[in-house]
């Protein structure tokens, strides 16, 4: 569905003029990919939503049926968490925008002049992925722990009160997935300001906007399309995340997100139907905001 | 740029000992320049010659290395391009993809909040006659109703300056003609002061009242149009701006009027008045339209400069007139531009022929021709070749 979103962002292709076998045959693995990977598994998830529980039957055992309170129930139980998820997921996706636009605008603009620079950036920006972003995950729990260096040397100097915890707090959690996700929100950031062209900024200083109005007026309607793309690459995927807010790692049980809850009740409690009823509550939202998020931004008409 | 008004009148343009060095070249050796207000002031050179960074200077868009730059007597050298009275109309039109016709015209006046900028804006429209497109998005456009957008997008800020960077490169030739027109009358309209940067020699003679040629970062000679085409002043302006027929020699004779060049054996006079050295090794030239071609030897005039014999290598029929090419031996080939008062050429290929111009008509350069050659090698072998075509089907059409 993140592909939906992204192709009105890019200009349709031209329609071919005549319908060739051999495109068919061509596309066939692709179906065939999708139909077994996406669409069975998205029915399968979709009919075991709605089952209930095996009169008399072990925990774990249920029947297929239309139980459509699975939802109410989930909801009933589980909205903190909803709205935790969205919320943390649209904190880290402002705040890795913040972090990335002027990164990519210096990586794609300013650096124009040293290729070299440019490329050692950009590789830099990518240097993370080399590393499972597990292990980087709980690097961090390691260097913001309480008996770490940074949180004794904080209280030592009594920069934090004694008693403080980083790990365990939503601010952690968020500052997780902002990490995790700036490479998403800075390569798509890149590509468009790096076919940024110049010259509209300096028309736009010489009709008399000054440096702020030029950046404002110009360069971020002109880099939308990245904009657009980051912030879906970033949201989409946070909203659904479980690693950062996991007690394993950054979060606490105030921390939990869907993501965490759908885990608990697939693997822990072995309430399928619930935890299938949530990742379709999860998978429709992001599909509606996504919706009308894309819709609003118009990038349609950039390109 | 104070805001909320706008600027009553063109101003003049002051360039005082300008430089401007980029790392590894110069692109502005040394310039200065006075532009009065309300003239339409052309920088003609080739590409490379530092017309357009001149041109970005005033913007504002560079900063010179050594210089400063007046806007009617304003300092503006270390002002921002967006604080300058300078409006540009850029080659590539810079356009706002994502805003529609009327906003882009709109753009400079809601910066500096004049009251009432759609209303201004659909005037500026009005004038170069797109206020029927005004709610399309510029990629929506032709080439040429780009360009006028671009044209009333400035001029809507009615800037004490208008700078035109080569805004016509992009059209075909008949709608640059005809934009060429629309941008003169919308000077005089206006009454502001364009300064316009172009290579095309034509373009500038035709709009502008007063054209700077520029090459190698300098300006090599400025002056109207009429004055520059006919007495330039170094072997670049008479080549650039229009053609020539060079000739170099010693000056052999030199009275208060005139002064007598010996041209591998064929004397060539000229007004002493139109000639810049008057002793030594000078070169002096002629316009091909004012050679007159002569298949026989002409009787000797004191009013005119004869040279010959000379043989026809080329002619080419361009419909008003028929361009020769005539070797000539010691002198080189001679162009010759002739009217076409008869019917086709009066003379053909290989013909023996006499070329003789009015003495007042030539005139003395200030330096000599360098070596670049003046014509295109391929002219040559277009000759050879259409000769051999010729002789081909003289060949067949006998058999």
């Amino acid at each position: 569905m993140a592909f939906a979103a992204f192709a009105t962002t890019t200009a349709p292709e031209p329609a071919a003029r005549r319908r060739s076998p051999i495109a068919l045959l061509l596309l066939l693995p692709g179906i065939l990919y999708l139909v077994l990977f996406f669409l069975a598994p998205l029915v399968s998830l979709l009919l075991t939503s709605f089952q209930k529980p095996t009169e008399f039957g072990d925990i774990g055992q249920f029947d297929y049926a239309f139980r459509w309170e699975n939802y109410v129930d989930v909801v009933q139980a589980y909205w903190p968490h909803i709205v935790r998820s969205f919320g943390y997921a649209l904190i880290a996706t402002v705040l890795a925008l913040l972090f990335s636009y002027p990164l990519a605008y210096f990586i794609g603009v300013k650096a124009r002049k040293w290729p070299l620079l440019q490329s050692l950036m950009l590789v830099l920006v990518i240097a993370p992925f080399f590393i499972s972003f597990l292990l980087r995950t709980l690097a961090w729990k390691q260097i913001l722990s309480d008996e770490s260096f940074i949180m004794t040397s904080l209280k030592a100097l009594s920069l934090m009160p004694t008693d403080a915890h980083f790990t365990g707090t939503p601010i952690a959690v968020i500052f997780g997935i902002t990490y995790n996700f700036i490479p998403f929100m800075t390569l798509p950031l890149y590509t468009t300001l790096e076919r940024l062209d110049l010259r509209y900024l300096e028309a736009g200083s010489d009709l008399y906007a000054h440096p702020f109005e030029v950046f404002r007026k110009i360069t971020i309607p002109l880099s939308m399309p990245g904009i657009v793309a980051g912030t879906l690459l970033t949201f989409i995927p946070a909203a659904g995340d479980y690693i950062n807010a996991s007690r394993d790692f950054l979060g606490g049980p105030d921390t939990q997100m869907m993501g965490n809850v759908i885990e608990a009740n697939f693997l822990v409690l072995q309430n399928f139907p619930a935890a299938a009823a949530l990742s379709i509550i999860l998978m429709s939202v992001i599909l509606i905001v996504v919706g009308i998020y894309v819709k609003r931004a118009g990038t349609e008409e950039l390109l | 740029m104070a805001t909320g008004a706008f600027a009553s009148a063109g101003a003049d343009l002051e360039l005082v000992g300008i430089q401007k060095r980029f790392p590894g070249f110069t692109a502005i050796e040394h310039l200065d320049l006075k532009i009065p207000a309300g003239s339409f002031f052309a920088l003609l050179g080739p590409s490379g010659c530092g017309k357009t960074t001149t041109l970005r200077l005033v913007a504002g868009l560079e900063e010179p290395t050594a210089g400063r730059i007046l806007i009617g007597g304003t300092d503006v050298t270390h002002q921002k391009t967006f604080q300058r009275p300078v409006n540009t109309v850029f080659q590539s039109y810079a356009l706002f993809p994502h805003m529609t016709v009327l906003e882009n015209v709109a753009f400079g006046l809601r910066r500096r909040r004049i009251d009432d900028p759609v209303a201004k804006a659909h005037e500026a429209l009005r004038l170069v006659e797109l206020d029927h497109l005004a709610s399309r998005k510029p990629q929506q456009l032709s080439g040429g109703q780009q360009q006028r957008v671009a044209l009333a997008r400035a001029i809507v800020n009615r800037p004490a300056l208008l700078l035109l960077d080569e805004p016509l490169g992009a059209l075909d030739l008949k709608l640059r003609r005809q934009m060429q027109l629309e941008l003169k009358t919308i000077q005089e309209e206006v009454g502001l002061t364009f300064l316009h940067v172009t290579h095309d020699q034509e373009e500038a003679m035709t709009m502008a009242d007063t054209v700077a040629v520029m090459n190698k970062g300098r300006i090599e000679q400025m002056g109207a149009p009429e004055e520059l085409y006919e007495l330039p002043r170094t072997a670049f302006v008479a080549n650039f701006l229009g053609q020539s027929n060079l000739f170099t020699g010693p000056v052999v004779g030199s009275t208060s009027e005139a002064i007598s060049v010996d041209v591998a054996g064929q004397r060539v006079v000229v007004p002493a008045a139109r000639a810049h050295r008057h002793a030594g090794e000078v070169t002096v030239g002629v316009r091909p339209e004012k050679l007159s071609l002569h298949v026989e030897a002409p009787a000797d005039d004191v009013n005119r400069n004869i040279v010959g014999p000379g043989r026809v290598v080329d002619v080419s029929f361009s419909g008003v007139s028929t361009q020769y090419l005539v070797e000539v031996p010691g002198l080189g080939t001679l162009v010759v531009f002739a009217q076409n008062m008869a019917f086709g050429p009066v003379a053909g290929e290989g013909d023996e022929v006499w070329m003789s111009w009015n003495i007042e008509h030539g005139f003395g350069l200030d330096d000599d021709p360098s070596d670049e050659p003046r014509f295109e090698a391929d002219t040559s072998t277009r000759s050879i070749a259409t000769q051999k075509r010729d002789s081909l089907l003289s060949e067949l059409g006998g058999a």
